[in-house]
């Protein structure tokens, strides 16, 4: 067994393991971080084969970017871990359909798929794949991304409507306004001649105090 | 005009930048640093430190046991007991500082009426342990003999603002 | 020398390589916690000028022991578990602050020919390192089982994610610039003494960065996670002795791979100021320009701290999103289509 595969095995026992745990453990925050492993792991992998910016894209999105958000829900939702044991029965017909679905869907995929595009990437795997990939997405590919892209953004627009409505009770800085004012908008400097205290004031102002 | 100035002012980090100058202009210049204890803040007379007992000048100690120390004192430091000595005078039998309570206000020294109590310009001393402290009346006697001296001048300088 | 050790260890195959590379990591970790430790002394000595104080001069000549001091103290000081913390969790989020920070070292260059692993993709790979390197801090707060360790982290987690968008812009315009991902490739594109380094055609990126650096650090002025004001110490309040100082040096070496990566990005890396420095005996193009300017990089950190208040964390966040991502973004498009131009018409650039 060479190095390499030694290391693959090593790899996919620490991510099979991970996922196993991302869906059995009870605490929430620990599943998020087993997942967090499994995506590490993963990219681990994916550089072993060759593919070294997927693998660190993975890594700088997902658990960077992703994971980090997914967290901090979790944080400020405070779940509390569930003492009831996970209920198996209930869910393992749905769950065995969900999965024989997926396997099925990978094994196709593997027999009568994508063979010639691997092959493809590895002869250009001179660990220079970042421009290979450039190239192929944003020339070969560049309608399609664009869709992609456009799709996001509509997903990102319609979250932020619908998460950012105005409430008629929110009061707001503007901090724009806020930082636009100058001196002279707030205060006035007025020339005028200086007053001079008389006897009359005096008696004016004692009389006020006196009220 | 005065917009395009707002403008370039912000987005050129201009107020930013002035302040980072003034920290850097700071570096250069003298420091105030005190090195103590080599160096010495300067003390004015009416410094309130450790607490002294005085005497007068023929070696009678001054306390009359009034208690108005006692009574004024705000953290309750001071402890007093009080006898009548053979020669018929009022005089204290016991009288405790606990430095631990005392907040150094310097009331007890206004109070009294015959200058038995102050405050002495000593301020670096200290105690391992709670009972390390509690000064009792002969150590305050001890104190008052010891700097004597320094204390008459402190309270002659203090005198013309009281 | 290093070319003679390079060539010693090269001649003996597989274990030679082993050995030469495991002989390159002790080198560039062991002295990293030795910086730290006079950073620490420089962050404390230059704020007291600034300040008109002296700082540290007790411990050692002229205060030069001080962070040894500092060391033995933290050592000796007990670690103490909060009662219901996840104490596993807890333990381990220190290190996970810190190893990345020191990974992250793996692909810097630090002069021609001296570094770790030239990986053709080095610049993604610190990026991926500084982006993890939050972890330590979201699991530490959420760990401790405090509030204000909590919020520290939350906090300091919405901010980490906000300044990664604008540092990232910010590195895409040195890409679109060099057109490679290679560290060592993007020092050489700047060759030719510092009218050629990056910082002039990227200025706005660079300050961008620099800042988003700041922020990226949790440093001063924008130190929300730990905000004394308010949060007592943030994520590391129930940290104490020798895990606190973990995530000490991790805040300190990672402001000190900021400053090198700025340096090699914006700042000509190792290349010295102009070819003229290249007769110089000692200095030349190396090592030791790199350090210098790690060092000024460094010192402005210190400076801003010494100069700012801390900003309040809605103008963090406004500072983040609405201004340095819009301004990165419309300098990314001047210098694409000042790239684009010049390889049209070839001109300069």
């Amino acid at each position: 067994m060479s190095f390499s595969a030694f290391l693959f095995y090593v790899l996919a026992v620490i991510l099979l393991a991970s996922a196993v745990r991302v869906v059995s453990a009870r605490q929430p925050v620990h599943a998020a971080l087993s997942l967090v492993l499994a995506f590490f792991t993963m990219a681990a992998l994916w550089i072993t084969l060759g593919a070294e910016f997927l693998g660190l894209a993975l890594v700088v999105i997902y658990v960077g970017a992703v994971m980090v958000l997914f967290l901090f829900v979790l944080m400020m939702l405070d779940v509390r871990q569930t003492d009831q044991s996970p209920r198996w029965r209930l869910h393992l017909v749905p769950a065995l359909v969900v999965g024989a679905v997926m396997l099925a869907e990978i094994v196709l995929l593997i027999v009568n798929g994508t063979r010639t595009k691997t092959e493809s990437l590895e002869t250009s795997a001179s660990m220079e794949n970042t421009r290979e990939l450039g190239e192929l997405l944003f020339e070969d590919y560049l309608y399609s991304l664009e869709l992609v892209a456009v799709l996001l953004l509509v997903g990102m627009i319609a979250a932020i409507v619908l998460t950012h409505r105005q409430s008629r009770f929110a009061k707001r800085q503007e901090p724009a306004e806020q930082n636009a004012v100058r001196r002279d908008d707030r205060l006035r400097i007025v020339s005028m001649q200086a007053e001079t205290e008389t006897e009359d004031d005096t008696v004016h102002s004692s009389e006020k105090r006196e009220h | 005009m005065n917009r395009l100035r707002h403008f370039l002012k912000t987005w050129l980090l201009l107020e930013l930048l002035s302040g980072l100058w003034l920290t850097f202009r700071r570096m250069f210049k003298p420091k105030f640093t005190v090195h103590v204890p080599e160096e010495k803040t300067p003390q004015g007379p009416r410094f309130r430190g450790l607490h002294a007992q005085r005497r007068y000048p023929n070696g009678e100690e001054r306390c009359i046991a009034c208690k108005l120390c006692e009574a004024v004192c705000p953290a309750l430091a001071i402890t007093i007991d009080l006898a009548e000595r053979e020669d018929g005078t009022r005089r204290t039998t016991r009288y405790d500082v606990d430095l631990s309570k005392c907040i150094y206000c310097g009331l007890c020294m206004e109070s009294c009426p015959v200058d038995a109590i102050v405050l002495t310009r000593i301020y670096e001393y200290h105690g391992e342990q709670h009972s390390d402290l509690y000064f009792t009346k002969d150590m305050l006697l001890a104190i008052g003999d010891h700097y004597e001296a320094q204390i008459a001048k402190n309270l002659e300088e203090d005198a013309p603002y009281r | 020398m290093i070319q003679w050790l390079a060539d010693f260890f090269g001649s003996m195959g597989a274990t030679g390589l082993v050995i030469w590379t495991m002989i390159k990591i002790v080198l560039i970790t062991l002295p990293l916690p030795l910086c730290v430790a006079f950073l620490t002394l420089a962050e404390r000595r230059v704020i007291g000028a600034m300040q008109s104080r002296c700082g540290p001069i007790r411990v050692g000549p002229n205060g030069i022991l001080q962070p040894f001091a500092d060391v033995l103290k933290m050592l000796f000081k007990e670690a103490v578990v909060p009662a219901r913390a996840n104490r596993m969790l807890f333990r381990f989020a220190p290190f996970l602050a810190l190893v990345p920070a020191v990974a992250a070292w793996g692909t810097m260059p630090f002069s021609e020919n001296l570094w770790l692993a030239d990986l053709n993709a080095g610049l993604l790979y610190i990026m991926m390192m500084c982006s993890i390197g939050v972890y330590g801090i979201i699991l530490a707060g959420w760990a401790s089982n405090s509030r204000y360790a909590l919020l520290g982290s939350l906090r300091s987690t919405a901010q980490l994610i906000s300044y990664e968008l604008a540092m990232g812009f910010a590195l895409v315009g040195v890409i679109l610039l060099t057109n490679t991902l290679n560290l060592g490739d993007i020092v050489r594109n700047q060759t030719g003494g510092f009218l050629h380094w990056h910082l002039w055609p990227l200025f706005p990126l660079f300050v961008v960065y620099f800042i988003s650096g700041i922020a990226e650090t949790n440093r001063h002025p924008f130190d929300m996670a730990e905000g004394e004001s308010e949060l007592v110490a943030g994520f590391h309040v129930e940290y104490s002795g020798i895990t606190f100082a973990l995530f000490f040096l991790a805040e300190y070496m990672n402001m000190i791979l900021l400053s090198a990566l700025a340096a090699t990005l914006f700042l000509g890396g190792w290349m010295a100021p102009h070819p003229i420095f290249n007769q110089l005996p000692l200095l030349g193009d190396g090592f030791l320009w790199l350090a210098l300017k790690v060092a000024g990089l460094l010192f402005i950190f210190l400076w801003v701290r010494a100069s700012f208040p801390r900003y309040r964390y809605d103008q963090i966040m406004r500072l983040g999103w609405k201004i340095f991502i819009p301004l990165t973004l419309v300098w990314i498009v001047v210098v694409a289509v000042a790239v684009r131009w010049s390889a049209l018409f070839g001109g300069g650039a």
